[in-house]
């Protein structure tokens, strides 16, 4: 066991990917020399060489598209897209092509690549630094999508995610690069498909992924003050759901609150909520509710902190799921 | 002595024969400040007085000060980023002073120079460094888009926007500012492509400043890359992007084809980014400061005030006037930025659409209830 950031915890998974598999590559902009604007992959290109470690043109569909080649030739390219909001020039590469091959080709081809996409706010960045585009690549068809919560995950994840064959979205919640914890390099993970719970509790299921959480434990801890006994799920993987774990947790307490930062409109916390209500509708005590990013454009720096949930608005959420005073208390929409 | 520079109506763009360019930078300044000859350009700033030259100078000088204060700015908290323009003032300058103001400017984050050109106030300039706005002016008060982060995509925009001028049957010019790691994105080529069908009045203007971040320009292409756009038919310049007068005498090349019929131009302005990327940025990693230091000596301004001085030109009172612009500058844009409040939270519902939309009120709505709620202090 060592401890780690969660920055370098993926590090140290590419490290060994490397290692393990001569056919895996990584591809990015500015990964190389620079090691990453975040420094994931800092060192990378001096233990393995430029052509393993690819400094690319400045072309996010060029680095989508390149490695789907590479795939056809028997690369396992691990392509860094630098923030977020720099995703979507490759996005006709990622959904037209790359979540397609494999059922286009009738299984011929496989495109094992691994995207990296640091995402997320609450950093004080500038615009497109701070996204949570999940939802579209969740709903398309051939992609997994995961992201981690904290350095163990990050690491083995990010391994799981390279040996995968499959084309695999691995979101890094760039706020929590710099938060620090146990990693056993030699862990048997749980499988990348799997949610985990990651506080028990009987009063309510929290369900949170990536950067929100650390907060949704916060959240739990705060909940005891009032005596409300809090479960929360780390979802892990965003495609496929787990909702065998989250069907289980919500018959048991009844109540649910699902969390992200993506805009509630049309993203994960909806589908969670159809299939919550679909398979727990006899266990409900009160609707499913969302605590998630605004149906805006991601805000100047100065108002993220009104976007990005907070533990004051999970709070919020799971007063109106438990019946208590809340801030729609006696408030009508019309 | 800011006031605009006499337009160059010439009609003898072909004299500037693009097939046989070769790879040497036009350049009508050493980095000696000493004049050089050139058939084919000397008669694009023949008609700049005394005052114009000053002018420029000045113009320099001021965008190099506020720059300098912003980055200050940065370091003591009072802006979350800044992208120094340091070292290419020569570019900026030169470019943007060669323009009508009904010419309509689409840049990248690190046009400061052009901004200032242009007429965006200092104010303005600072709030998205602020993390006040998502941009900081309107664009048609000043015939300037506010900068693209997403690396190239404005290039379109330009060329759109040239093609609508030439719908209207008018002669303003698009100008697209992007950087040498912006060549590699589709958009650019696309912007290209588009220029050349449509033969639409937009010129590429391309600060090679020799970074993409870490990535020296080497990764972005194995030519200059100014020999790209002949391929998609687009006439191509190779300038000396720190000499200010070669890169106006290109610019008015540039600008008189367009103005004309002729279409799109692509200039290449060879320069340095002598900062970091932005201040997030630590270049000691991957950049090798000896090639820093030997374009210090290719420094724009140091070689306009050498030339200046050459002629004459920077008596005392010329320095001194100078000198008050660019402090009353960094005062004004400290200031500025200083006094720059905190955007209202329920702002974050602006502007999302231009007309109602049911489902962004209700939660705006839900929200409004939200505030007050915990502003009340119950949770
Ligand atoms: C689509 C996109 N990809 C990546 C980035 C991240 N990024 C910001 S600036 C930059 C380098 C740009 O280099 P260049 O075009 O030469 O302009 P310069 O910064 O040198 O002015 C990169 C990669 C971005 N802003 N947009
Ligand atoms: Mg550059």
């Amino acid at each position: 066991m060592t401890q780690m950031t969660l920055s370098k915890a993926i590090g140290a998974g590419l490290r060994r990917a490397l290692q393990d598999d001569d056919h895996v590559l990584l591809m990015g902009e500015d990964i190389g020399e620079l090691g990453g604007v975040f420094r994931v992959t800092d060192g990378l290109k001096h233990e393995f060489g430029p052509e393993r470690v690819i400094d690319t043109p400045l072309a996010e569909s060029g680095i989508v598209g390149t490695a789907i080649g590479l795939a056809f030739r028997g690369y396992r390219a691990v392509c860094e897209i630098q923030f977020d909001g720099f995703i979507y020039p490759a996005f006709d590469q990622i959904v037209a092509q790359v979540a397609k091959l494999h059922a286009r080709t009738r299984g011929a081809v496989t495109v094992p690549l691994t995207l990296r996409v640091p995402y997320g706010g609450a950093i004080g960045s500038v615009e497109h630094h701070s996204e949570s585009p999940e939802a579209y690549f969740a709903h398309t068809a051939g992609l997994r999508v995961v992201t981690p919560s904290t350095p163990q995950d990050a690491y083995s994840m990010i391994r799981m995610a390279i040996a995968s064959n499959d084309p695999v979205i691995y979101f890094e919640p760039k706020r929590r690069y710099w938060s620090k914890g146990e990693v056993d390099l030699e862990a048997v993970p749980l499988p990348l498909d799997k949610a985990r719970i990651v506080r028990e509790g009987t009063d309510v299921t929290l369900i949170a992924y990536g950067p929100l959480v650390a907060t949704a434990l916060d959240a739990a801890e705060a909940a005891t003050d009032e005596g409300i006994s809090i479960e929360v799920i780390d979802l892990r993987s965003l495609s496929p759901i787990d909702f065998d774990t989250i069907e289980d947790s919500v018959n048991k307490t009844g109540r649910v609150v699902i969390v992200h930062e993506a805009a509630q409109f049309g993203g994960l916390g909806g589908e969670i909520a159809a299939v919550v209500t679909d398979r727990c509708f006899y266990s409900l005590e009160a609707p499913p509710q969302r605590v998630t990013g605004l149906n805006v454009p991601y805000p100047p720096a100065k108002l993220e902190d009104h976007f990005v949930p907070d533990l004051d608005r999970m709070l919020d959420a799971v007063d109106r799921v438990m019946g208590r005073e809340n801030s729609l208390t006696g408030w009508s929409a019309r | 002595m800011r006031t605009g520079l006499s337009e160059k109506t010439q009609s003898t763009v072909s004299a500037v024969d693009v097939s046989s360019r070769t790879d040497e930078p036009v350049q009508l300044l050493t980095p000696e400040g000493v004049r050089t000859e050139s058939v084919e350009y000397d008669s694009w700033v023949e008609d700049l007085s005394d005052d114009d030259l000053l002018g420029l100078y000045q113009d320099m000088v001021v965008v190099r000060r506020f720059d300098n204060e912003a980055t200050a700015l940065q370091r003591q908290g009072q802006l979350g980023l800044w992208p120094p323009s340091l070292g290419q003032e020569a570019a900026q300058i030169g470019s943007a002073r060669a323009l009508r103001k009904e010419d309509f400017v689409f840049t990248s984050y690190r046009e400061h120079g052009v901004a200032y050109v242009r007429g965006v106030r200092l104010e303005d300039m600072t709030r998205v460094w602020r993390g006040t706005a998502n941009s900081g002016w309107d664009p048609f008060t000043v015939n300037m888009a506010t900068p693209a982060v997403i690396i190239g995509a404005q290039t379109l925009h330009a060329t759109g926007y040239a093609m609508g001028v030439q719908r209207d049957g008018a002669d303003s010019v698009a100008v697209a500012y992007f950087g040498d790691g912006a060549t590699s994105q589709g958009d650019v080529n696309e912007a290209m492509i588009f220029a050349a069908s449509f033969k639409a009045p937009v010129i590429f203007f391309c600060q090679n400043n020799q970074w993409a971040i870490s990535e020296p320009v080497g990764v972005q292409t194995v030519r200059p890359i100014a020999d790209r756009a002949p391929g998609f038919g687009i006439p191509s310049i190779r300038v000396d992007g720190n000499d200010v007068l070669a890169v106006m005498a290109a610019m008015r090349v540039a600008l008189e084809r367009a103005r004309t019929g002729g279409g799109a131009t692509f200039i290449e302005a060879v320069t340095y980014r002598m900062g970091p990327h932005t201040t997030s940025d630590d270049p000691s990693r991957y950049e090798d400061l000896t090639e820093r230091e030997e374009w210090a000596a290719k420094d724009p301004i140091q070689r306009l005030e050498r030339y200046l001085d050459q002629l004459g030109l920077l008596t005392d009172e010329a320095r001194a006037s100078v000198k008050a612009a660019e402090d009353d500058a960094a005062k004004r844009f400290r200031a500025a930025c200083i006094a720059l409040e905190d955007p209202e939270p329920m702002t974050i519902f602006d502007n999302v659409y231009a007309e109602p939309h049911s489902g962004l009120e209700r939660q705006k709505r839900e929200y409004a209830a939200y505030l007050s709620y915990v502003e009340g202090g119950t949770r």
